[in-house]
């Protein structure tokens, strides 16, 4: 393996929506294996368009887009069993069950029945859903929710993982569990891109943000390396000083 | 490169992967029928619901401008019946499609490995089952009705094999409708939309004594295909037919649902193509 080649990379990333004009208008990102990297940006910045491409969910018009070596355009296939997906979009069932749900898709990930009942059992317990497995998703609270959305994206310990906003909406204890599920993934290797319009988030997680306005990409860099370039601030004031000035 | 293939994974070709899949997804939302037994109650109280209305309510008014009793009316509606239940499960598929557009169960299903078409074929396969199930009540009914069958086994299979047939085309109307309309509330408003389908043919009234304008919609409405069909497989005394697709009822009943699946079935393939672009 490669270690050097990084785990996302795009260049000039462009993509218009028929009588809206261009919702990115060139993405550049690299994001290095094993890292945890934000997308950081207000709403309508284009960071949800961004993760839905690389996701293979959506196409674009024109540049390059690479995940876990494969090209996202050509190889849909190929990212499709190396990714995972969380976050506003991609959901759960609500009516099935926590158990039912993770069954479910590890068969849809092409596991055989019973490797996929052992896999519900470990991301289970892994995920502290053991007591609720066998209720209804739609009776979850949204911190179990999101525990299970991202629980259905690690079936197959994917390379890459995309998490379109996971903390949205959910209260500060839950905030913190998918915090900590998030650092315990990058710590055993996965790449994560989030999205998030958090900034104490992205603080917190990333170890590298880009910063996205108007589907263009108005700064890159480590947390304290934004703060530094507006004068040692936090990281509120940099965003604000930065998409102003763009 | 871990994890992609390993013992616990399944192997197989192209084929066997899209059974596989479609199978799982079909899964699903038979258990939410079992999750759900109020729905499935209301599902399958339409066939029930049509029985009592026509067959009797109706019914009897239908005779007399027939010139036949009650319970030879009967005879010639329930495989009218049969047929409009099969036309009423287009609403139940577009809700459940326009549903996992929404929620985003489907965006998930895009995102993974698995077979593209099994996303869409599980709900038909689904929907074949239920029709399966619908059609064992509408039988039993009828039978207590006094309805039956007059040429054996035999004709029973066959009669009821172009049904599901149908159902099978009508499902892929419902998932094309279900990947273009907004949302579900549109599919519901819409429902009404089945109404036509489901009557301006040969199920409820004969053809002849519709006005002179509707009889030529309603004669190559897919459904009167079906019905006359099953009619004549039934042994549930045919009228005689008047047109070239109504002579020709055996061959179009299985003509019209394969015309329609061939349609359907690819333009939603590049509809799922294109969610969200």
């Amino acid at each position: 393996m490669i270690t050097d080649e990084p785990a996302i990379w795009t260049q000039g990333l462009r993509k218009s929506y028929p009588g809206r004009g261009a919702a990115l208008d060139g993405i550049d990102l690299a994001v290095p294996a094993g890292t945890v990297h934000g997308l950081l940006g207000p709403n309508g910045a284009g960071k949800t368009t961004t993760v839905r491409i690389l996701a293979t969910l959506a196409g674009f018009d024109a540049g390059q887009a690479w995940v876990a070596g494969r090209n996202v355009a050509r190889d849909r296939a190929g990212v499709r069993a190396r990714i995972g997906v969380a976050g506003q979009y991609a959901a759960v069932d609500g009516v099935l069950s926590g158990r039912q749900n993770l069954e479910m898709f590890a068969r849809l990930h092409r596991m055989r029945a019973k490797a996929a009942r052992q896999r519900a059992d470990e991301l289970l317990e892994r995920f502290d859903l053991v007591e609720a497995a066998g209720r209804p998703v739609r009776g979850y609270s949204g911190g179990m929710r999101r525990r299970l959305d991202l629980a259905v994206s690690l079936i197959r310990s994917p390379r890459v993982l995309f998490l379109d906003e996971p903390t949205t909406g959910l209260d500060p204890r839950s905030r913190i569990e998918v915090w900590d599920a998030v650092r315990e993934l990058a710590s055993s290797g996965t790449t994560v891109l989030l999205t998030t319009q958090y900034l104490e988030e992205a603080d917190r997680l990333c170890s590298r943000i880009t910063m996205v306005d108007r589907g263009r990409v108005v700064a890159e860099g480590s947390p304290e390396e934004l703060k530094a370039s507006v004068g040692g601030r936090d990281l509120d004031e940099a965003f604000l000083l930065i998409t102003e000035g763009a | 490169m871990t994890t992609v293939t390993d013992a616990s994974t399944v192997h197989g070709s192209r084929i066997t992967w899209a059974i596989v899949d479609t199978w799982v997804v079909a899964r699903r939302h038979l258990l939410h029928l079992v999750r759900r037994p109020d729905e499935l109650l209301g599902t399958l109280m339409i066939p029930v619901m049509a029985v009592a209305m026509f067959g009797f309510v109706f019914g009897e008014a239908f005779g007399v401008a027939m010139d036949v009793p009650g319970a030879e009316y009967r005879e010639f509606l329930l495989p009218g019946l049969f047929a409009l239940t099969m036309a009423f499960g287009i609403g139940n598929t577009t809700i459940s499609v326009a549903e996992d557009v929404r929620g985003g169960v489907l965006d998930r299903m895009r995102s993974l490995p698995m077979s593209p078409v099994a996303v869409l074929a599980g709900r038909a396969l689904a929907d074949m089952i239920l029709a399966v199930v619908e059609l064992g009540i509408l039988l039993a009914l009828g039978t207590l009705f006094g309805w039956q069958a007059h040429l054996g086994l035999g004709g029973v299979v066959a009669a009821l094999g172009l049904l599901v047939l149908l159902r099978l085309a009508f499902s892929w109307v419902g998932i094309l409708l279900g990947l273009l309309v907004s949302g579900p509330e549109a599919a519901m408003k819409y429902f009404a939309l089945v109404f036509p389908l489901a009557m301006v043919a040969d199920t409820i009234v004969p053809t002849d004594l519709m006005p002179g304008w509707l009889s030529i919609p309603a004669a190559w409405n897919p459904l009167s295909s079906t019905v006359i069909a099953t009619r004549e497989l039934f042994g549930n005394g045919v009228v005689p037919a008047t047109t070239w697709v109504g002579e020709h009822a055996m061959t179009m009943a299985v003509a019209w649902p394969v015309a329609i699946i061939a349609v359907c079935l690819p333009l939603a393939m590049v509809r799922l193509r294109r969610l969200g672009r």
